[in-house]
């Protein structure tokens, strides 16, 4: 005997991710899900972030690792507001685990939140957050196949961020195509933001927080409702 | 990897029409999108692994992938995007829209009768 269900099996996740959406909606907080590989850099654009935007923008952050709270502490180092998240083994955060960390926070004081999701280029673009949107980042050491290889992600995220450019410099020991990738990204995806960065030297960053700043401001002038 | 934590949903979502049937799920249809990035193995796997011991061991599970659908700006159809070539299916314009991603829904379930 066959009975059709047709029920959203993630639906828990998404009822906290619906209320997380209304939460930050209500506040006129962004809220950016930060999603790539281990290593590609995204606390270093964080720190780097953060410090390029103090006294300008008020940033938070949501730590997601599987373990330790390295992350957290170099957040913290920059005097923004942090809470980490341990996922013990999972390999992505979840929307009820936004929704605890977010109570941990001081949003009163917040124009930004980021969430750094656990660092995997696959399993977190699965789980919703109720974020604003996706920021991908991909390092230039990871090579520049992976928009081809994992589309999913760089056609759902709002901007991307190709991190690790002074490398390039190194020429055939890095061999990657920054044009390539732009073009390929620009195929998956119409709307998404591109900024070429290195969150070591801090080039590239006048354009990443100028966007970032204007997205901020225009959140904070939407109607809430 | 995250389909441990998919597994644990379904394993909910039919707990709980099983407990409405009073008979043993066989087999369970679920279809999901391109971002729910479901290994079928891997989901598989981890759905036999959790269900020990349940209402719902030994449940068969088929999967059905739904592509993700583009809307041309040019000629207006609605398509199934292949990601390799990135332009409408219709015409074969590279001018289209994404639309919203399928999410993992469970079809239906089929009982053991009698």
């Amino acid at each position: 005997m066959k009975v059709k269900v047709g029920k959203k099996i993630l639906s828990a996740n998404e009822q906290y991710a619906e209320q997380n959406r209304r939460f930050f909606a209500e506040r006129r907080i962004l809220c950016l899900n930060m999603i790539s590989s281990p290593g590609s850099g995204k606390t270093s654009i964080l720190t780097r972030t953060i410090n390029e935007l103090k006294g300008k923008v008020k940033i938070g952050v949501i730590e997601g690792d599987i373990q330790t709270d390295y992350d957290a502490q170099r957040i913290k180092a920059t005097g923004a507001d942090v809470v980490q998240i341990n996922t013990e083994g999972a390999c992505h955060l979840s929307a009820a685990q936004v929704s605890g960390a977010l109570e941990k926070l001081p949003v009163s004081k917040l124009e930004v939140i980021f969430i750094e999701n656990v660092g995997n280029l696959v399993c977190p673009s699965a789980f919703k957050l109720g974020e604003s949107g996706k920021t991908a980042v991909l390092s230039v050491a990871e090579g520049d196949d992976k928009p081809a290889k994992y589309p999913a992600l760089f056609a759902k995220s709002k901007a991307l961020l190709i991190n690790k450019i002074d490398l390039l410099s190194l020429g055939a020991a890095i061999d990657f195509d920054i044009e390539k990738v732009k073009s390929e990204v620009g195929r998956l995806n119409k709307t998404i933001e591109i900024f070429s960065v290195s969150a070591k030297t801090g080039e590239g960053f006048d354009g990443w927080c100028h966007w970032l700043a204007e997205q901020a401001k225009k959140t904070n002038a939407t109607n809430c409702k | 990897m995250h389909e441990l934590s998919v597994a644990q949903n379904l394993l909910a979502t039919i707990s709980a029409e099983t407990a409405k049937q009073k008979s043993r799920p066989i087999r369970a249809k679920i279809s999901c999108g391109i971002l729910n990035a479901i290994n079928d193995e891997l989901l598989t796997e981890a759905l036999g692994a959790i269900s020990k011991g349940t209402s719902c061991e030994g449940i068969g599970l088929e999967i059905e992938h739904i592509p993700m659908r583009g809307l041309c700006k040019k000629c207006g159809q609605e398509f199934d995007v292949d990601f390799s070539k990135c332009c409408c299916a219709s015409c074969g314009s590279m001018d289209f829209k994404l639309l919203e991603d399928a999410p993992l829904i469970l079809e239906e379930i089929e009982f053991e009768t009698g």
